[in-house]
Formats: C-alpha cells, sequence, structure tokens
C-alpha cells in the first residue's frame, strides 16, 4: 500500500512493523451540504497512542466518531471512501455497528457516567453482552477500575452512585468503563478538556500504561499533550489531513508550512 | 457632550415606577379572581354536598329516593373506566413517543405527524365521543359498555401522553445515551436501561394528569349513551356502567324535580374532587421518589 504521508516516519518504528488496525482510504463526509471530511488517508496502528490535533471544526472529532460509526447518530451524515478495521470494511452490512462498537470503545469529552452505582456503571457493558454471572461480573469490574487506576479510590463505595465521584474520576470510571468491554481500540475525544491539570496528569498516565494492551487514538485540541502522550500525530485543517508522521518529527521537523504555523501558535 | 439628561431622566422615572406599581397589582387581582371562584366553588359544594356524605351514600347502589341513593355503581365504573384506559394510554401513548423520539427518521412525514398529534389534543372532547360511538359502539358493537367507553376515553388522552412522554424522552441528556451506544447496545438497550429510568418522572407526570382529564370527562360518555340512571354494579368489560361526572350531570339535571338530587350532586362532586386530588398526589410523589439528579 501506498502511504506517501508517511514521508516522516522514523526507519526504527517502520522495521518494528506494526500491525495497522484502521486503513482509512478516500475518507469524505458530508453533514449535509457542509463537507466536513476530504479525502482522508489516515492508517491507525497498533498498541500506539494516535494523536488527532487541529483547530476547531477541522473534522478531527467527526474523523474519530465516524471509526466507530458514532457520527451516524447525527442527522444527515453520510460518507464515501472506505474504513477498513482489521481488515473489514466498517461500512459493510455485514458488519454491524454494535459490534464494531465492542471493539472500538470511546471515551466522550465530556465525563457522562450513567445515573447508576459505580458498580452497574462498570457492569454495563458485560450486561448487555450478555455476562449476567455475579462473580464474573465482579472480577471485570475490579479488572475494569484496577485497569483505569481507580480501583483504591473507588473500592469501599461500589454501590454508591457515580454522581459522587470528582471529574477526574468520573472520566476515569468513563475509561474503566470502556476497558470492562475488552476493546481493541479505545478512541478519546479530548478526553481532559474538562478536567482540572492534576485529573489530566492521571488520565495522560493512564493512556501511557493502557498502550501497552490497547490502540488508542485521541483528538486533543492540547499541542503539549499531544506531544507528551502519543507515538503518531495528525494534523488536520478544514477537513483535510495535512500532516501524519511520528509526533517527534512533526513537532521538530514539520514537513508543511501550515502544520509549523499551527504549533508555533500563529493561528488556531 | 452629553446625551443623558438626568433631570429629566428622574422626571419620566416616577412615571415607570408607578405603571410598574399599577401593573403588579392588576396582575394580584387577576390571580386572586381565579382563587376566590375556586374558592366560592368548593365553599358551595362542601356546604351543599358533605352532609350527605357518609358511608351508606358511598357503598349503596343508586336509587330514586335520596335517602337511599348511593354512588358506589359510578364508583365502580370510574375505576373499570381507568381499567381500561391506564394500561391502552401507557403501551400505546409512551410507544408512540419512543418511535417519534427515537426510531422514527427526521423528515416532512415525521413533523406532519408530530403536528398533528399536538393538534389532536386540542380537539373538541365531544369529537371523540362521536369517533368511539360510530367505531366501538356501532361498527364494533360493543354497545355502550366499559370496553367502548375505555377506549374512546384512551383516544381522548392519548396525544397529551404522547406529547407529554415525548418531551420527557427529549429532555433525557444526549450524553447519557451515546454512552450506552459506544459500548456496543442496540437501540432498545439504550431506551430501556438509559432512557427510560431517566424519563420516567416526566412520563408518569403526564400521564397521570391525563387520567385527571379522564376521569373528569362528561361530553364523549353523554354521546356514547352511558346511562346514569344504572342499578346493577358493573363486574366486567362488556357490562353496562355509568361514572362519577355522569351522575353529577344527571343529578344536576334533575335537581328541579327533586332538590335533595341537587345535594347529592355535591357530594358526589366532593368524591370525585378527593379522587383527582389524590391522582395528582400520586404523580408528585412519583415524581419526587423518581427524580434524582443527573
Amino acid at each position: 500500500m501506498d502511504f506517501k504521508i508517511l514521508t516522516g516516519l522514523d526507519k526504527e518504528k517502520e522495521a518494528i512493523d506494526r500491525q495497522l488496525v484502521f486503513t482509512t482510504q478516500d475518507l469524505n463526509l458530508w453533514y449535509g451540504e457542509t463537507h466536513a471530511l476530504k479525502n482522508i488517508n489516515l492508517p491507525i496502528y497498533e498498541r500506539e497512542v494516535t494523536a488527532i490535533i487541529g483547530p476547531s471544526g477541522c473534522g478531527k472529532s467527526t474523523f474519530l466518531k465516524t471509526l466507530n460509526r458514532m457520527v451516524e447518530l447525527v442527522q444527515g451524515v453520510h460518507t464515501s471512501g472506505r474504513i477498513e478495521y482489521r481488515n473489514r470494511n466498517i461500512f459493510d452490512k455485514n458488519f454491524r455497528v454494535e459490534e464494531l462498537r465492542t471493539k472500538v470503545g470511546m471515551v466522550f469529552q465530556k465525563p457522562n457516567p450513567f445515573p447508576k452505582s459505580i458498580y452497574d456503571n462498570i457492569a454495563y457493558g458485560p450486561r448487555i453482552h450478555g455476562i449476567k454471572n455475579k462473580e464474573i461480573l465482579d472480577q471485570i469490574v475490579e479488572k475494569s477500575l484496577r485497569g483505569a487506576a481507580i480501583w483504591d479510590e473507588v473500592k469501599d463505595r461500589l454501590k454508591e452512585s457515580a454522581y459522587g465521584l470528582s471529574g477526574g474520576q468520573q472520566q476515569r470510571l468513563c475509561i474503566a468503563r470502556a476497558l470492562a468491554i475488552e476493546p481493541d481500540v479505545i478512541l478519546m475525544d479530548e478526553p481532559t478538556s474538562a478536567l482540572d491539570p492534576k485529573s489530566t496528569l492521571k488520565v495522560e498516565q493512564l493512556i501511557q500504561e493502557l498502550k501497552a494492551d490497547y490502540s488508542i487514538v485521541i483528538v486533543t485540541h492540547n499541542m503539549q499533550q499531544a506531544a507528551r502522550i502519543s507515538d503518531r500525530t495528525a494534523f488536520m485543517l478544514n477537513g483535510e489531513l495535512i500532516e501524519y508522521s511520528d509526533t517527534d518529527s512533526l513537532f521538530s521537523t514539520p514537513a508543511d508550512q501550515r502544520t509549523e504555523d499551527y504549533i508555533t501558535g500563529r493561528f488556531g | 457632550m452629553k446625551y443623558i439628561e438626568h433631570e429629566l431622566v428622574y422626571k419620566r422615572m416616577k412615571k415607570r415606577i408607578l405603571l410598574n406599581y399599577l401593573l403588579k397589582i392588576l396582575f394580584f387581582i387577576a390571580t386572586l379572581f381565579g382563587v376566590f371562584v375556586l374558592a366560592v366553588l368548593i365553599y358551595r359544594v362542601l356546604a351543599d354536598g358533605i352532609g350527605y356524605l357518609n358511608v351508606d351514600f358511598l357503598t349503596n347502589r343508586l336509587s330514586t329516593e335520596p335517602d337511599r341513593a348511593g354512588i358506589m355503581g359510578a364508583i365502580l365504573g370510574t375505576l373499570w373506566l381507568m381499567a381500561v384506559v391506564i394500561p391502552i394510554t401507557m403501551v400505546l401513548g409512551v410507544g408512540t413517543a419512543i418511535y417519534n423520539e427515537l426510531y422514527a427518521k427526521k423528515g416532512k412525514l415525521q413533523s406532519i405527524i408530530e403536528t398533528n398529534i399536538s393538534n389532536l389534543s386540542g380537539v373538541p372532547s365531544i369529537v371523540y365521543g362521536i369517533l368511539g360511538m360510530t367505531i366501538f359502539v356501532k361498527t364494533l358493537s360493543f354497545g355502550n359498555v366499559v370496553l367502548a367507553g375505555g377506549l374512546t376515553m384512551s383516544l381522548l388522552v392519548l396525544p397529551i401522553v404522547i406529547v407529554s412522554s415525548q418531551e420527557a424522552i427529549r429532555a433525557v441528556p444526549n450524553d447519557l445515551s451515546e454512552g450506552s451506544y459506544g459500548l456496543g447496545s442496540t437501540k432498545w438497550q439504550t431506551v430501556k436501561n438509559i432512557i427510560l429510568p431517566a424519563a420516567i418522572p416526566g412520563i408518569l407526570t403526564g400521564s397521570i394528569l391525563a387520567l385527571s382529564r379522564a376521569i373528569g370527562e362528561t361530553a364523549p360518555l353523554v354521546v356514547l349513551g352511558i346511562p346514569a340512571l344504572l342499578i346493577p354494579f358493573p363486574s366486567s368489560l362488556f357490562d353496562r356502567f355509568t361514572v362519577l361526572p355522569m351522575q353529577i350531570y344527571y343529578w344536576t339535571l334533575d335537581s328541579s324535580l327533586v332538590s335533595e338530587y341537587a345535594n347529592l350532586a355535591a357530594a358526589t362532586i366532593i368524591v370525585l374532587l378527593v379522587m383527582l386530588f389524590a391522582l395528582n398526589s400520586v404523580a408528585i410523589v412519583i415524581r419526587n421518589k423518581f427524580q434524582r439528579r443527573y
């Protein structure tokens, strides 16, 4: 396959020859008449953190939500092109969205725990997929909460409402909720934009730990965050993918003038 | 250079403040008017009826002799009517609301349907009576029985239940259902586990207000030919029946013949008001119980 856009990728990483989880070919997306994504070709690699940066309205969240087809909840969306998840076309009729979203979990911009207990929030995913055994659910809840580094803070109050948690704890609970269905990929849509600096740091550390087991795609408008936590970074502008390479080279030697203008703060 | 002359502004200010004060008094009188009329009504009803309200009146069968007349038949009839209206409006009303809000594709057809449902709640109740007469009493030849009355009343209050349920469903925050879809749940799983539990206070409040209306409506039942002078109690969906407002209507009409009928009507109004009050209290209790912050 031809990935001209990857010219900036350093040789070492290519040598590892990471597996692709997503390939995107000429993806276009319209909200009604508005052309929101234009000819996007963006491969996502396994067990890496891929960051998507760009100014507001550049289409980065739209692209992220296309990967698990959440974007289709908006009225009047239509797409062209192709996205393959592990060599399966995600728009194929035989690939049900419910199955896709079980493989590709999501964490949202604003923490959105359900109005239920902490336990029931985590058990929600496994339960809708038919797991009823109390012991298995107990184990899933503990494993997920440990995985999201929040177990010690909530283990004595599992039956209490998730709304009693702080914003940062709620967001890590939402990450734990996503882990509970044992996904392959986790999409994160500006997961720290509603959090204070201390909670942000915790979530960032968590993301670093999670990439040992999961592939993570994170949208952020915080360039420092992208530089800190990601392996590859994509820069988008007005619905187009301007540049995509490993994070170090994108931030140190951007190939495109617009990327350089953006990361040096000349606009955006 | 100054554009604002403070002397002049001060003079005008007095006028504005006076107008504000006068309007406040006007609005207060408007409020008082409604409360006053209601108070007079309740006073008259209580004064006329409370002396006739006793256990015998509540439990006796209907009689032409005022001393022996009771409203047990009408109470049972109202309860039977509710037994038909509640399940039908809940299933059809909430089901329609779920479909409209969550499943239907938004488009021209959808907005035409929604506008028409809203308009239906403004159709005079007597029109529903004629509809019920034509369909349930004549065409399906049920006769003027509990089932026909209940179905007619259900049609009458269905638009109210649909509109209030739709509003309750719309008020559930979007990010909750997104969280559920994001975990791979189907639409129905999201509806059942996330949307309905959050919407239930609003749905129940609307439904119980609609039921209060069904309890009090008389006009459609007059068209259906529901009798007031009915001695036997209803005991199935296919029995003839009467309801409290019908009883009030006929006793009030005949009070020129037997003056004590006016007192019996007043006593029946008290019973009806107590039932409505109890229903509304249930609505408030349920709302407070389910309404947790989210």
